[in-house]
């Protein structure tokens, strides 16, 4: 049985006054998995293709919540192509050969379906739920958690591919065109691509001037820092799941950030994640049978998706970014029932590092009010210190895999972080806040690991 | 530089036939008394309101710039790095447009200068709107 959507007509929870989710504590995170993180693939190690790698991540999965795949009757891979450049065909810069099956479409190279991966992995038996438009992961671990709640599947693996091949990342494409229609008749005779590393990139300059300090300044020490915690593996995990662990440099520094290339300048190379080539994958089940596999469960408390708002002109202004993001974090804290005090890891969204001066302030974690993040991000950020936030080191520490804010919320909940385990007042974190949440929206995941309530 | 070429539709066709004219019009709200640019079908401020065309000064500041170093739109990444400014409208200042300040070197933007609304001309009979530095 295929199916479009979760058991809800909208599942979606993108407004206030939907109050706390109704399903708190139901369903729980009970493994993840995450391939080797490459920067591309080569076009010729067939085990190091994003098919290949999607396979790795669900065993690993899997593996992880101690299950067999007989035990999946829910399959929820994201068939997003990340890279591509923007037009209808969405496909890859440069022209090149399909290989002999299951490499004789973009299935496989450039996205990974679900019916691709039953073709391949046909020891899960017993799949009964497979809908065909899984949202990428800021959305899609809501989806999975609501399609569980709604009693779609028991035990449901949420796959999310993130795929970098030869060529420039999203660029060729209608991004080559000379003729510009709709919304891009707005910006793109200017040469505003009409993406965040220019929505966000006025309202951080704003940010500067009214508090007194330089972009650098701001978010050089955030952007080291994240790389900091991108490094500090768990021997334990196999290669890890950061790309400059697996692959270098070893540690950025501050002369390395100042000095880095131009891209839309004041925004550098270092403010922006690195595409990579690699697969997460997630076990998501009730509560009652993560009772009874191999890790402690970690339960979903809230889900939420939709968006903070528009700039109200051309350009994005910090006025308009603050009154977005304040209504995110209402919306998030409305459905987790939680207040700013009662989050213990935040690990947000850094796809660009001018995400995060107004994230922090408008969740108000560690009671950062507006303008105190120009102090908080230049002070002790380290998961060993008084404010680790995001411990997992995010994409800027671990490249763009979109899914190290999960991984290590999940790993900081079990206290299996190893050298990134946060302590909170000497114990266990118990809340974590996490998110796939690029600009305005509201893509936020509330976990914890002890049943609410 | 070669830049990128608008398509008018039904919605942006009043603003660029005017931009055409060398007259800078934006959306004004004849309920809540707001203006607006981009055009959009209706007031982001009371929903309901009616909208009409209404020119404007021409006149702004420089409110913030970026310099495209490594951009994505391919007709003109060979004029990179260029400027990117933002320029906030003196008739309310919550309204703004890009401009590549033509004339001014990358990376020596004066943030904060007043400018004026000039035309340029981006295919025989479509001009767009940029912007020029003026003495205040």
């Amino acid at each position: 049985m295929t199916q479009q959507s979760t058991g809800g007509a909208d599942w979606r929870r993108n407004r206030l006054g939907l109050g706390v989710w109704p399903h708190q504590g139901k369903v729980a995170i009970a493994g993840w998995g995450q391939s080797p993180v490459d920067r591309r693939w080569d076009g010729v190690s067939m085990d190091r293709t994003l098919g290949a790698f999607a396979i790795l991540a669900i065993k690993r999965a899997l593996e992880d919540a101690g299950i067999g795949p007989e035990d999946v009757d829910g399959l929820l891979c994201c068939p997003e192509n990340m890279a591509g450049n923007p037009g209808p065909a969405g496909s890859w810069g440069p022209y090149r050969p399909y290989l002999p099956p299951p490499y004789d479409s973009e299935d496989g190279l450039t996205v990974v379906t679900n019916n691709w991966i039953r073709g391949q992995m046909p020891e899960l038996t017993n799949i009964q739920y497979s809908p065909d438009h899984v949202p990428a992961i800021g959305d899609g671990m809501g989806f999975a958690a609501q399609a569980c709640a709604d009693g779609m599947y028991q035990v449901g693996v949420y796959v999310y591919t993130a795929n970098n091949l030869e060529g420039r990342y999203r660029q060729g494409g209608e991004f080559d065109n000379a003729h510009v229609s709709g919304n891009r008749q707005w910006g793109q005779p200017w040469g505003d691509y009409q993406g965040l590393m220019t929505s966000t990139n006025v309202p951080i300059q704003q940010y500067c001037e009214r508090y007194g300090v330089t972009w650098d300044e701001l978010l050089s020490h955030f952007v080291i820092n994240q790389h900091r915690n991108g490094l500090l593996k768990n021997p334990g995990e196999y290669e890890g799941w950061s790309y400059y662990y697996q692959n270098g440099p070893s540690q950025l520094t501050t002369e390395d950030y100042v000095n880095s290339r131009h891209i839309y300048f004041p925004l550098k190379i270092w403010d922006c994640d690195r595409p990579v080539n690699s697969v997460g994958a997630f076990v998501f089940t009730t509560a009652e049978r993560a009772a009874d596999m191999r890790q402690k469960p970690v339960y979903v408390v809230n889900h939420n998706q939709g968006s903070g708002g528009r700039a109200r002109s051309s350009q994005e202004t910090l006025e308009d970014t603050e009154k977005a993001k304040e209504w995110v974090a209402s919306l998030v804290y409305e459905g987790s029932g939680w207040s700013p005090s009662d989050v213990d890891i935040f690990n947000p969204y850094d796809g660009f590092s001018t995400f995060m001066p107004t994230s922090l302030e408008a969740f108000q974690w560690h009671g950062v009010q507006k303008g105190d993040a120009a102090d908080f991000l230049r002070g002790d950020l380290r998961v060993e210190g008084p404010h680790p936030f995001c411990s997992g080191g995010g994409n800027l520490g671990n490249g763009r895999t979109r899914t190290a804010m999960y991984i290590d919320s999940i790993q900081q909940l079990r206290g299996t972080a190893g050298p990134r385990q946060v302590s909170i007042k000497g114990g266990r974190p118990q809340t974590a806040i996490c998110a796939f949440a690029p600009g305005n929206s509201a893509a936020y995941l509330c976990l914890t690991n002890e049943l609410p309530g | 530089m070669p830049k990128l070429i608008p398509v008018p539709d039904e919605l942006s066709k009043p603003f660029w036939d005017a931009v055409n004219d060398k007259r800078l019009i934006v959306q004004h709200c004849t309920t809540c008394d707001t203006l607006q640019y981009p055009p959009r079908p209706d007031c982001q401020d009371c929903d309901d309101g009616e909208l009409v065309w209404q020119e404007t000064s021409g006149r702004g500041h420089i409110m913030a710039n970026m310099v495209v170093a490594d951009g994505r739109l391919g007709r003109t990444r060979p004029d990179q790095p260029f400027n990117l400014a933002v320029i906030s409208l003196d008739d309310d200042p919550r309204i703004n447009f890009f401009s590549n300040l033509p004339g001014v070197p990358a990376y020596q933007v004066p943030i904060g200068a007043a400018v004026e609304v000039t035309f340029e001309e981006v295919e025989p009979g479509q001009l767009i709107h940029e912007w020029r530095l003026v003495e205040e």
